[in-house]
């Protein structure tokens, strides 16, 4: 039986439609009616642009009839979080303070998906200003995982992991400041890479915490993952921490095969608190690469255990300055009533931000504030140089460090709602790699006896995606994913 | 680590937040949990560590500063809460 065109991965999409086999406008259109028949339960979408997906659609149709060369990614439905600007959409952040804010120009990111022929499909739910690790921070409405409906989708890209994995899209974009791509893509069972930091430009992605924050892809498929990253990557001169590296350099060798490659696997992450069965799943894919030709070792990142302290000192401070724009005069919402220009910041402030981006503006105003700077932002910065050296000194012996992704796989909405300090440790193992600004992805790497998804993550040095992706690769083609949730 | 409703309260002040009182409660119990979570950082000596502010050790990337028109102002101005003409307007601030 042939596949319907919501089915498809990016690559087969992007190649029928330029070889005239199927049109964009029948791509976006399936895509469509998927989201139409199952968003209803996911609630993957804030914000479905049907008729701008079409039209985008009809003219790179008319593009290929007019023999014009197509793009990388001709006619494939792309979702981008809501947290990434495309001009003339509401862009909310998941925030209520956005409530009606229109996009004035494209990120760098989105501008070069539609250079490629892609098709912008929506805007995908988030914690608000991706601040969370389940999606129910947004203050719109919660997303449901779509392997098992009462379950979390992971966060804070929730709304983009979801939608990929139930088909309703084969790419979305999300941003991970500390595990917010790879978190929700190993709980909904599919690839979530976080770029190095400087690969990607942020420019018009909503800023968080800007010495953390990547912006990635979500696909179904590795080498999809690497089409992706050839859009988005890249130098761009409005984006001043966008490094000098090209993304092919940091490919380079993708194709290479696993022989020979060194992975350290780090003790630190085999902790008390990480689930027997996400263990047994990534001890089992560890021992795959092995077989496969990998040599494997035991390293250590001793200062891993202080990585979740440093970062909620660090990402929150980072916030509270970015958010400070946020102030009832150019962005949409501004709360009616009170006296002079000091109450409207206060009631805007007040009744925009929901409780868990008050709770961090707080946290890093008082971090940053007179007398605890140091205590605090100054000794997280010194930590920060501490885990980036662990990860320096592992990569004079390894190629490559492996562990789980997530401690669990997907929680069930309210578990850890009424405890901050329990969401945050959701992130135990990802922030690390945002501290150091290596590159990471998560692969999926089984079904627990639940049916839920279960992740892989992979750590390479700065700039060295490649080396992520050749083993990515082999596991893929070893360990088949586990394919399509089927949506209940 | 001691921190009072009245020390929330001046954060909440410098971080421009108006909070109910349910608020100022609940953050001050959540803040001192979290902060005390955090005390086992003071466990590391880091007398000796650099601080680490940006892990690409970029310099200031230094360009001509050249205006350049950014297109339609009027996008911007569209998502005024209130404006007049080409300005975002505010309550007034000089008495």
């Amino acid at each position: 039986m042939t596949k319907r065109p919501f089915e498809l991965t990016v690559e087969e999409i992007a190649r029928a439609v330029r070889e005239g086999r199927l049109s964009a406008e029948e791509a976006v259109s399936s895509h469509l009616e998927r989201i139409k028949s199952i968003d209803a339960n996911i609630r993957a979408f804030l914000l479905v642009l049907e008729d701008f997906a079409l039209e985008q659609a009809r003219i790179v149709d008319k593009k290929r009839k007019a023999g014009r060369p197509l793009g990388l990614l001709a006619g494939v439905p792309v979702a981008v979080k809501d947290n990434i600007l495309v001009q003339g959409f509401e862009t909310t952040a998941g925030s209520r303070i956005l409530k009606g804010y229109k996009a004035a120009y494209d990120a760098s990111v989105v501008e070069r998906l539609k250079r490629e022929d892609a098709v912008i499909l929506g805007k995908t739910n988030l914690d608000e200003f991706a601040m969370g690790s389940s999606t129910e921070n947004s203050a719109f409405f919660k997303t449901a995982n779509p392997w098992n409906t009462a379950c979390v989708p992971g966060g804070s890209s929730g709304g983009s992991a979801a939608a990929v994995a139930a088909a309703m899209c084969p790419l979305a974009l999300g941003s991970d400041t500390g595990g917010s791509i790879r978190q929700p893509a190993a709980f909904c069972g599919i690839v979530g890479l976080k770029p190095t930091y400087g690969l990607v430009s942020r420019y018009g992605l909503i800023a968080f915490g800007s010495s953390l924050d990547q912006i990635g892809p979500f696909t179904r498929t590795v080498s999809d993952s690497v089409l992706a990253l050839r859009v988005i990557g890249g130098r761009d001169e409005r984006d001043s921490t966008s490094a000098d590296k090209s993304v092919e350099e940091a490919l380079s060798g993708w194709e290479a095969g696993i022989e020979g490659l060194r992975i350290g696997v780090p003790r630190e992450f085999f902790i008390k608190g990480l689930d027997p069965e996400v263990e047994a799943s990534v001890r089992g894919s560890i021992e795959t690469l092995e077989s496969l030709g990998a040599r494997v070792e035991e390293v250590s990142l001793p200062h891993s255990r202080y990585a979740i302290a440093t970062y909620y000192i660090i990402a929150p401070s980072e916030a509270s300055s970015n958010l400070a724009r946020f102030d009832g005069v150019r962005y949409a919402f501004r709360a009616p009533g009170g006296q002079g220009l000091e109450e409207l910041y206060e009631r805007t402030r007040g009744q925009g931000f929901g409780p868990e981006v008050k709770r961090r503006i707080m946290l890093g105003t008082y971090a940053l504030s007179s007398g605890y700077y140091q205590a605090y932002y100054g000794k997280a910065q010194r930590a920060r140089t501490l885990i980036k050296r662990d990860f320096e000194q592992a990569f004079r012996k390894v190629d490559l460090i492996a562990g789980p992704t997530a401690p669990t796989a997907a929680f069930r909405f309210g578990e850890k709602t009424e405890d901050p300090m329990a969401m945050y440790l959701s992130d135990i193992f990802t922030i690390p790699s945002n501290m150091a600004g290596n590159a990471s992805v998560s692969i999926p790497c089984g079904l627990s006896k639940a049916g839920l998804p279960m992740g892989l993550q992979l750590i390479a040095p700065a700039f060295g995606e490649g080396t992520l992706f050749r083993a990515s690769k082999a596991l893929e083609a070893a360990r088949p994913f586990p394919g399509l949730a089927e949506v209940a | 680590m001691a921190i009072e409703e009245e020390d929330v309260r001046k954060i909440a002040k410098l971080a421009r937040l108006d909070l109910g009182p349910e608020e100022i409660k609940l953050f001050q119990s959540q803040l001192v949990k979290i902060l005390d979570s955090m005390a086992e950082l003071s466990a590391l000596d880091t007398d000796k560590v650099p601080p680490t502010n940006s892990v690409l050790g970029a310099v200031n990337r230094l360009r001509e500063d050249e205006p350049k028109p950014f297109g339609e102002p009027e996008r911007l101005l569209d998502n005024a809460p209130e404006r007049e003409g080409p300005y975002f307007k505010v309550p007034k601030v000089i008495e």
